[in-house]
Formats: structure tokens, sequence, C-alpha cells
């Protein structure tokens, strides 16, 4: 990653947690949200893009191979993580099952 | 008074873990420990910290990898209402707004009273930043020592990362619907479009979610 694209990061980052405490505040009491105007729809988008975004890189990451779609070794990996999820794995236990699935069958592919 | 901050701190413990996870798959994208250390020090915004990562490791862009963390970060604006008023003087409130996150706005909408609200957004926000850091330096650090990283199946932690994170979206009806066109837009974009680029088209799916949203709210 660039620097100039980290800094653009930061200040990015910044400015929308400013944009919050410093604008959006003062236009109505706590937790308002403007009623009429574009603005309206500004909760629930801002609210449901992690939602599509998430979904999103979880297939990108898994099935993205330099731009062909493959089925690989992550794709048991991601099969166990989303057990592990289902079985109420803390977020660490998520993690280090997918990437042992993962690993192994890489390793057993070698022999 | 003492229960919101060891709660904070429970939090924050949590979340350090998930900082070790960070460091590592930023270790493993290519990220320097200096940049590692800057973005978790000053970006402090974990899914746009993991998604802008999980770019570059895709091969991405620099502007796809700022373009996607945005678009999480976008949610933050949501939170300035909630706690403006926790903050103090105006010397506060800057340093505060850096640490404005999920979870400090959070643990700040659960208490009773203002005074309490402002106690557990400040104590969350400190142990969340230090926690965060603290892993994310480690991990970058434990990264480094792992080396290869396909060996060690790291490249499947990225997306095992995000299913941890995905879940809690997928409680309400809109929420599983902008996941479910979320993914079938990247999925197909990804053949025909640069890396990263399918992210930012698949974060369109909210426009059919928004309205799927404003239907059930119509309906009694």
């Amino acid at each position: 990653m660039s620097w100039p694209a980290l800094a653009a990061l930061v200040v990015g980052s910044y400015s929308c947690k400013w944009f919050g405490v410093f604008v959006l505040s003062r236009l109505g009491g706590p937790d308002a949200t403007p009623s009429s105007g574009p603005l309206r729809w500004f909760p629930d988008i801002a609210a449901l893009i992690p939602a599509a975004l998430f979904a999103a890189l979880i297939l990108v990451q898994t099935f993205d191979s330099g731009g062909l779609l493959q089925v690989d070794a992550r794709a048991a990996g991601l099969v166990a993580g989303v057990i592990a999820v289902w079985r109420k794995a803390p977020f660490i236990m998520v993690v280090l099952v997918a990437m042992a699935v993962t690993a192994l069958i890489r390793w057993q592919t070698l022999w | 008074m003492a229960g919101h901050r060891s709660e904070g701190l429970l939090l924050a413990i949590a979340v350090g873990v998930v900082g070790v996870t960070f460091g590592v798959l930023a270790d493993a994208a290519g990220l320097t420990l200096p940049q590692i250390i800057v973005m978790s020090t000053l970006v402090f915004t974990g899914a746009s910290q993991f998604a802008a990562v999980s770019v570059i490791d895709g091969g991405g862009s620099s502007g796809a990898a700022v373009g996607s963390a945005m678009l999480l970060a976008a949610r933050n604006v949501l939170y300035g209402p909630v706690v403006a008023r926790l903050l103090g003087t105006s010397g506060q409130r800057v340093l505060g707004t850096h640490l404005v996150t999920d979870e400090t706005a959070a643990m700040a909408s659960v208490q009773d009273n203002d005074v309490a609200a402002a106690d557990a957004f400040w104590w969350t926000g400190i142990w969340l930043w230090s926690l965060w850091n603290l892993g994310s330096i480690g991990g970058a650090l434990l990264g480094a020592a792992l080396g290869e990283a396909e060996t060690w199946g790291l490249d499947a932690a990225f997306p095992a990362a995000f299913i941890a994170l995905l879940v809690p979206h997928l409680r309400t009806q809109p929420g599983r619907v902008a996941a479910i066109l979320g993914g079938a837009v990247a999925i197909v974009m990804v053949p025909i479009a640069p890396a990263g680029v399918p992210l930012l088209v698949a974060a369109l799916a909210v426009v059919p979610a928004v309205w799927w949203k404003a239907r059930l709210a119509a309906t009694p």
C-alpha cells in the first residue's frame, strides 16, 4: 500500500467521525436523523453497506484467483469458518480453524 | 460506575485479539511495520482497515483499497449525534472524535445517564485504542515470523475474519438482502473488472436493500 493512499485513508476516516460529531450532531438532537431531503436515506445506506461489502469480501477472497474464479483449498477453509461461526466459536477460533483446514489440504495435495 | 469500565476492558481485550489477526494479515498483504502502526493508530476503524488490507492482498489498486475502506467508514458519521454531547471541551472533542467506533458508541449508548455514558465512552475508547494497537503490532511481528503466508493458510484467514464480521448484519431481512446481492454482484464482477473494483460495485447492493427496508416499514 502506498503512503499517499494511507494518508488519504487517515484523513478520510477522521473526516467521517468529525462530520458526525461536529456537523450531523448539530442538525438535530441526540439520535436525530434528518426526516426529509436526500440525507434521510443516509442512515439506512450506511447501516447496510457492511452487509454488502463483507459478503463481497468473503466471496472474492475465497474464489478470486487473479481475475479468474477458482475453487481451491480456500473454499474448504471458508466452509470450516462458516461451521465455526455457526457453532458460535470466538473470532480467533473461526480464523484459526479456516487457516488450519486450508493449510492441511495444501499440505495433503503436495503428496 | 466500575461496571462499564470493566465491560469496556473486556470488549477491548476481544478487539485486541482481532487486532492480532489484522496485524498478521496486513503483514501478509505486504504492508510494512511503520504502515501497520500508522494505520492502526491513526485510521483506527477495524472494518475499514481489514477491507483496505484485503483489497491490497488481492492485487487491487490503492484507490480501490481506500474506496472500499471509506464506504465502511461512512457509518461512523452516524455515531456523531449519539456521542457528541459526551465529549466535553472542544480540545477533548477533537481527541474524542478519533475514538468514535462501533464499540465506543455502543458502550456509551447503553448507559443510564450522560455521566456514565461519557465515562464508558472514554474508558472503552482508551482501552480499545491501546489494545487494538498492541494487537496490531504483535500480529505484524508474528506475521513476519511466520514467513510464507500460503503455507499457513493465511489467505483463508481473510474470508474467515469477514464471516465473523458479517454474521451480526444478517439478523435483519434488509441485511440479508444486501449480503446476498452484494456477494452475487462481486462474484459476477471478478472476471470482468480489475481487482478491488468488484467490491465497490457490490456496495450498490444497498440500493435494493434500502428499498426493501422502506417496503417493510410501509407494510404494518
